[in-house]
């Protein structure tokens, strides 16, 4: 009995201790890079371009070039993602091809993001000649997010009533339509808080860009999908290992890793508050 | 070719129906006429293929993967299971109600006019002058006129399955096939909606599942009664009720088995 009672408690322990552990390791990450970069911050930090090899100024070019690489992405996966989700799960019948498919997809969900980035070299900077440029690291980071916006948009679309569609086929309405005007708009939440968490996670991705988009230092800043840009995860990467001035930059890499995380958490939270406030409209 | 045949007096004629879910024979030789303009209910316990036999007769069991037909069904003559036959024209003459009440998650008035608009009617006095009708035909219109922007989904069950009736009147079809329509429904709705059916019948063919006797005694005029799958007798509703041919329909119908 007092055996029994002991280890009882002593699984809660340690069940407890690993979320303990779970929460002080996150929370300290923050702290600390809150701390070492917040003295980085400023408005002209967020505002101005590098200065001096990279040792002062801000990094306004960084942010830009995440942003731009973030809205290709998603410009280039969420059509393609939600359309092989459709195919997927309201087209295709069970059998061996669509089981092959599938596995397919979730391997391409494990791949490393190196992998993408050598993809995307190969491909896009190399074969396609798109070179070095938004174009390139766009469609690679697009890839990338692929998985993750097929398996969100197929968990939407799976989550319609199926008597949705059965009411609007009994009507004679064509099978496209019914996706069209019933499902997708009834999965289109589920479909965009999926695609934006993936996003968050491209966000913060170096090794996908680093041979296809990013660019170690331009001041210019980009005029066409065709050039280069800088941005936050690649910066930090530049500042951190590359040069001969790296300690004296340490509170410019903290700087940007604050604003990079801030930029993540924030894409985040919009989609989670987006996803509260769909479901408590959601009527069925 | 679509294969043509002539049925007098009846709208829809299934012959020698085999129905299948992969191997499994759902329906067996089912053959049997429906009389246009009057409302034919089909009875019989729980499994013994209504439902089946109902959505078989819009091709909605097309949507089932691993469904098989074998024999013809003709509507107005024509076989449509012929392969040049599109399913989505044989639902637009053949509506369907279902158990359940299935509104979309919008309007009254988007729910009428969903249909209509995707085939093509576009002017609003049109739109407006159908919703009005229908509501009215389903006899729902003067509950719901003031608010016909409010959702379908915040209407009571019974009145979500009228609204249901009046969305597939609104395509105007020539059958209506009504799946249990007022299981999930209270007694006051239920008196609602066979009256409805009373009154639809002059203007359209209605086949109705039900698995209450009295329902079917006073809606319908014809009543087929089933059992595993197969038709077991099928006539006149009076006589069904009162001096059927076979046994095991009396059994049925008295509840003395099932
Ligand atoms: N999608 C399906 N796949 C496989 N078998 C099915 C499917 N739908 C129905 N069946 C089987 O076909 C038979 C007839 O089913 P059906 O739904 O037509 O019965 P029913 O007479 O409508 O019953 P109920 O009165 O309970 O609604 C049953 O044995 C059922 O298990
Ligand atoms: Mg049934």
């Amino acid at each position: 009995m007092k055996w029994r009672y002991f280890k009882q408690h002593l699984f809660f322990w340690i069940v407890k201790a690993s979320i303990a552990l779970i929460a002080l390791s996150l929370g300290g990450l923050l702290v600390y890079i809150f701390v070492h970069g917040f003295s980085a911050l400023s408005w002209d930090f967020l505002t101005e371009p590098p200065r001096d090899a990279m040792t002062k100024g801000g990094i306004m070019p960084a942010i830009l070039g995440t942003f731009y690489l973030m809205t290709g992405a998603i410009i280039v996966a969420l059509p393609l993602g939600v359309m092989s989700a459709v195919y997927l799960s309201e087209y295709s019948k069970q059998n061996r091809i669509l089981r092959t498919i599938r596995i397919g997809i979730n391997c391409l969900a494990g791949v490393p993001s190196v992998v993408f980035g050598l993809f995307g070299l190969g491909l896009f900077v190399v074969y396609l000649k798109f070179g070095s440029s938004i174009l390139s690291g766009s469609l690679t980071l697009g890839i990338l997010i692929l998985p993750t916006i097929i398996g969100a948009s197929e968990e939407a679309l799976k989550s319609v009533p199926q008597t949705f569609r059965e009411a609007s086929l009994a009507l004679g309405v064509s099978k496209w339509q019914t996706i069209y005007r019933i499902v997708l708009p009834n999965a289109l939440p589920g479909i965009l808080t999926g695609s934006i968490l993936g996003l968050g996670r491209a966000a913060g991705e170096t090794a996908p860009i680093m041979f296809t988009a990013a660019a170690f230092f331009t001041a210019k800043l980009p005029t066409s999908i065709f050039d280069e840009v800088m941005a936050l995860p690649y910066h930090i990467y530049v500042l951190a290992t590359a040069g001969t001035r790296i300690e004296e930059t340490r509170p410019i890499q903290y700087g940007t890793a604050l604003v990079l995380i801030a930029l993540v958490l924030g894409i985040d939270l919009i989609a989670i508050l987006f996803r509260s406030y769909m479901r408590r409209r959601k009527s069925w | 070719m679509v294969d043509k045949l002539n049925h007098d007096g009846s709208i829809i004629a299934v012959e020698h129906v085999n129905f299948f879910y992969g191997t499994f024979k759902a329906l067996t030789d089912i053959h049997m006429l429906f009389k246009k303009n009057a409302v034919t209910a089909l009875i019989g316990p729980s499994g013994c293929g209504k439902s089946t036999l109902l959505r078989l007769l819009n091709r909605m069991n097309d949507l089932i993967d691993g469904t098989r037909v074998e024999g013809r069904v003709y509507f107005e003559g024509l076989n449509m299971y012929d392969p040049n036959i599109d399913p989505v024209e044989i639902r637009k003459k053949i509506g369907m109600v279902f158990q359940k009440p299935n509104p979309f998650p919008k309007s009254i008035y988007n729910n009428i006019v969903y249909g209509p608009k995707l085939t093509g009617m576009n002017n609003k006095n049109d739109l407006n002058a159908l919703v009005e009708k229908t509501l009215k035909q389903s006899v729902l219109w003067d509950e719901v006129k003031d608010i016909l922007d409010q959702s379908a989904l915040r209407l009571s069950g019974g009145q979500q399955q009228r609204l249901c009736i009046a969305r597939a009147l609104a395509m105007n079809p020539d059958v209506l096939l009504m799946d249990e329509p007022t299981s999930a429904l209270d007694p006051i709705s239920t008196a609602k909606i066979e009256e409805l059916i009373d009154e639809l019948k002059t203007d359209y063919t209605i086949i109705i599942v039900t698995h209450n006797m009295q329902q079917a005694a006073r809606v319908s005029d014809e009543t087929g009664f089933f059992y595993l799958g197969k038709l077991i007798e099928y006539n006149e509703t009076k006589k069904i009720f009162t001096k059927p041919d076979l046994k095991q329909t009396e059994d049925y119908i008295t509840g003395r088995f099932g």
